[in-house]
């Protein structure tokens, strides 16, 4: 068992990583956010563990540059009001996100994380919880209820 | 629970925009790398009549070239084993090369001008590689004329191993060396590779 190129870690895991940071920051930041978190997962990749889950470890450095990026543009914390249709500044058209990431977006932060890195992510809750400054219990809860604030909005479109 | 598995489905699918993103992304991406030094394998695809090369290439020079018949994935597995994993797709550090061989394949190139990286080749086997560059273009050599020309006359099947270990043919023209008897003999791109390669350079021969 080893490390693949890392350019199949990017085919394999890029446009979900991309999601996850638009949920998180937003359409205008997220491209900031990818590029730095590859660009930290390629400085680190020769010395992950092989058999590691690589989503979620993306996930976690991700999590990281999206809290760099929130302080860094002074915003406060994550910008959920901005969300879930924020245009770009440069001019670009906003993500047509589909409504359940427009739903995802707009979960409140504890929540929206707990859902994103461990539904999407495939994190354990012990890690979801670190991630989050929660315990494991509080992860859990915070994605059991994330998912039921996701299936009102799925039961509201098929209704 | 099918619930869940509706949401992750449709959490998991990537829409026509991200395809687009993605492009924009991984540009940026090779640009960061590069300045970071952080590109430590650089590869690309080239098509050419003896089917399509991948080319692969350290800050060093050339490191790979590999026909279809070794399969591209497996060679490119096998780069981020031994040399690193820091392995993306990057054309623009491979456009000298692939300028070159499309040069060759017109029969307008003799003989390369590359910076080569030969750290997938050790020993003895190295040694060989540094003899056939000096096989002229157009001639061959037998196996055992190249042994004996490294002082080694009996070390003819390790002349041909490191043929056939070449991690940088037609570059390094392995090609070139043939069976006493004249025929082409084995080749990693396969036989007939071999053979167009040298009908080229016979047919565009001064």
């Amino acid at each position: 068992m080893s490390l693949p190129p890392f350019e199949v870690v990017v085919a394999d895991h890029g446009p979900t990583v991309l999601r996850i940071c638009r949920a998180m920051v937003g359409a205008h930041d997220a491209e900031d956010v990818w590029s730095e978190t590859f660009l930290a997962a390629l400085a680190a990749y020769p010395r992950l563990e092989p058999d590691s889950n690589v989503r979620g470890w993306l996930a976690t450095i991700a999590h990281r540059k999206a809290i760099d990026q929130i302080r860094k543009t002074n915003r406060g914390p994550l910008p959920v009001e901005r969300l879930p249709e924020a245009p770009g500044y440069s001019g670009e058209p906003a993500p047509r996100d589909d409504d359940l990431w427009d739903a995802v977006a707009a979960l409140p932060t504890k929540q929206r994380g707990a859902v994103l890195y461990h539904y999407v992510a495939g994190l354990p809750y012990a890690e979801v919880g670190q991630l989050l400054d929660s315990s494991e219990a509080a992860a859990r809860r915070a994605a059991a209820d994330g998912m039921r604030a996701l299936r009102s909005t799925v039961t509201r479109e098929t209704s | 629970m099918t619930f869940e598995r509706d949401i992750l489905t449709r959490l998991g699918e990537h829409d026509d925009e991200s395809v687009e993103s993605m492009a924009r992304l991984h540009a940026r991406l090779l640009e960061a790398a590069s300045s970071e030094d952080l590109l430590d394998v650089a590869y690309r695809v080239l098509d050419t009549p003896v089917g399509s090369l991948l080319l692969a290439a350290t800050a060093m020079g050339v490191v790979r070239i590999a026909f279809d018949a070794q399969g591209h994935d497996a060679v490119l597995d096998d780069l981020a084993r031994r040399v690193s994993p820091r392995v993306l797709c990057a054309p623009s550090r491979l456009d000298p090369a692939a300028r070159q061989l499309d040069e060759y394949f017109s029969g307008r190139r003799h003989r390369f001008d590359l910076p080569l990286d030969l750290q997938l080749a050790h020993g003895f086997r190295r040694l060989v590689l540094g003899r056939l560059t000096d096989l002229d273009y157009g001639s061959t050599a037998s196996y055992a004329a190249v042994a004996a020309a490294l002082g080694s006359p009996k070390a003819v099947r390790a002349v041909g191993t490191a043929c056939a270990t070449n991690p940088v043919p037609v570059v390094v023209p392995c090609h070139r060396v043939v069976r006493s008897d004249g025929s082409a003999g084995g080749y990693a791109g396969g036989a007939e590779a071999k053979r167009a390669l040298l009908a080229l350079e016979t047919a565009n021969r001064a």
